[in-house]
């Protein structure tokens, strides 16, 4: 179970998250979209504290922390609840795609190193990426790097996984192969939070969708009540120029 | 102008080939010193540890703004005057002291701009998956800005092995001060001081030739 309540976050004094109130269900798959620019990265960071919002309850699982004096241990602690994949992939450029995914394992979470390795090994079959266990980043192709991201992610364990438009950084001939691992990841029932601009992906795999605008989350609901029936004139106005 | 007494030069090379272990030690010791001495200077530059960075940003601007010779006199000769613990101090660890302060406070500002380099997703990717700083710096951050910073580590090498004759002026008998010895009694100078460039010169061309070396291996690494 998470819940966040009045998360606010501003850049120079402008507000990019205004006082965000959200409660996501365990094994819940929550799609957020919205025009450029409303804060849906900078809400997936805050919840990562990749960003620090200046003000805000969260709480994930059984960490619960008050943005505005958390300690580096909380946010620690919140950082080894959550998983994040980055549009740009961020794999460790010195390590190869195995121990891409042993690092956190090894280092953050203490497990012993074969054991390690072998969820490693399991978590690269499961991403048909096995035969690049020993390969570095540099060397793969963007859609396997974003492949090893997301096994990276999925190794972890994390309550809650974020992905922040994991294939917009993709040649159009990668990003159906994302899509299916995360529809795999879908599957084992983790928790995700998506900011993704593919809607037809957005209406297939989530159970809720929010669109934010100016940093609020202005509507939200099922995607056929988004996508079919949407209510705010804004939400309107974004389908339909996506639509064009 | 008389010919060069080639035949005295030769004798020369083994003797002062003798000295080239203490050469290497001093500059091996003093580098290894500065490493480490310039990897937590840049890592608090990048960081900027309130109450210490004024201390490390002074401390670098004094060793590279002043001359190493200037810098070993005061060591040798002079701060003994002021603290007494450092009478017994002799003139070749005086000389490693005085290399590793002066190259460390260089060697910081390419080990920062190194760590600066890294780029910004490697930092978020280490913290996203909850790694404390000191883990990120170890095994992420670090490591990718030696990669960056080794060639020009390697030229601060070579100006160390150069530097180290300044040993001589702390009255320690290395290369330059054996040769002295040898040409006072010969009085070939030229002769002697020209078999020590050339040794010097033999031993920076080695390194040079390792350094690309280095750098093709560096440029290879984390991409199969
Ligand atoms: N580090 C930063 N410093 C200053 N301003 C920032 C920073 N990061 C984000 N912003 C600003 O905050 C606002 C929200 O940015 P954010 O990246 O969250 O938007 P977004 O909804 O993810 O947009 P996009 O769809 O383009 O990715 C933008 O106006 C952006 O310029
Ligand atoms: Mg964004």
């Amino acid at each position: 179970m998470i819940s966040i309540r009045g998360l606010s976050k501003s850049f120079n004094g402008t507000a990019v998250l205004d006082g965000i109130d959200l409660d996501i269900a365990a094994g819940e798959r929550v799609v957020v979209i919205g025009p450029s620019g409303t804060g849906k990265s900078t809400l997936l960071r805050s919840l990562n504290f990749l960003d620090r919002p200046e003000e805000g309850l969260i709480r994930i699982g059984d960490v619960m922390l008050d943005a505005a004096d958390a300690s580096n241990a909380e946010i620690l602690a919140l950082r080894r609840r959550t998983a994040f994949v980055f549009q740009n992939y961020a794999l460790f450029a010195n390590r190869t795609a195995k121990e891409n995914i042993m690092e956190a394992l090894v280092t953050v979470q203490g497990v012993p190193k074969p054991d390690a390795e072998r969820r490693a090994l399991d978590v690269l079959a499961e991403t048909g990426l096995a035969d690049k266990a020993d390969s570095y980043p540099a060397s793969l192709s963007g859609g396997q790097q974003q492949r090893v991201g997301i096994g990276r992610a999925m190794a972890l364990g994390a309550e809650l996984m974020l992905f922040d438009e994991p294939t917009s950084a993709l040649d159009p001939e990668w990003v159906g192969e994302v899509l299916d691992l995360m529809r795999r990841v879908a599957e084992h029932r983790q928790t995700m939070l998506i900011v993704t601009h593919e809607m037809q992906f957005a209406r297939e795999i989530a159970d809720r969708v929010l669109f934010m605008e100016g940093g609020r989350i202005v509507e939200q609901g099922p995607p056929e009540q988004i996508f079919g029936a949407p209510r705010d004139p804004r939400l309107q106005r974004f389908l339909k120029r996506l639509s064009q | 102008m008389q010919g060069l007494d080639l035949e005295y030069m030769l004798g020369l090379v083994p003797v002062i080939l003798g000295y080239v272990p203490l050469t290497l030690g001093m500059a091996a010791a003093a580098m290894v010193l500065a490493l480490v001495l310039a990897a937590l200077l840049a890592v608090e530059r990048v960081f900027r540890v309130a109450w210490l960075d004024w201390a490390v940003v002074l401390f670098i601007s004094f060793f590279r703004g002043t001359p190493l010779l200037v810098q070993l006199f005061l060591f040798y000769y002079g701060l003994p005057q002021v603290l007494s613990v450092l009478t017994s101090i002799d003139g070749v660890t005086a000389a490693i002291m005085g290399l590793t302060l002066h190259f460390s406070a260089y060697m910081a500002e390419t080990i920062r701009a190194a760590i600066l380099g890294v780029d910004r997703s490697q930092w978020e990717a280490a913290q996203s998956i909850g790694m404390t700083q000191s883990q990120m710096m170890r095994r992420i951050i670090l490591p990718q800005a030696a990669r960056v910073a080794a060639p020009t580590l390697v030229n601060y090498f070579i100006d160390m092995i150069k530097g180290t004759s300044l040993a001589f002026t702390l009255g320690v008998t290395e290369m330059m001060g054996a040769a002295q010895k040898e040409a006072a009694g010969s009085f070939l100078y030229f002769e002697a001081f020209l078999v020590v460039a050339l040794i010097y010169w033999a031993m920076v061309e080695l390194l040079s030739q390792g350094q690309a070396w280095l750098e093709t291996q560096l440029n290879k690494a984390y991409a199969r």
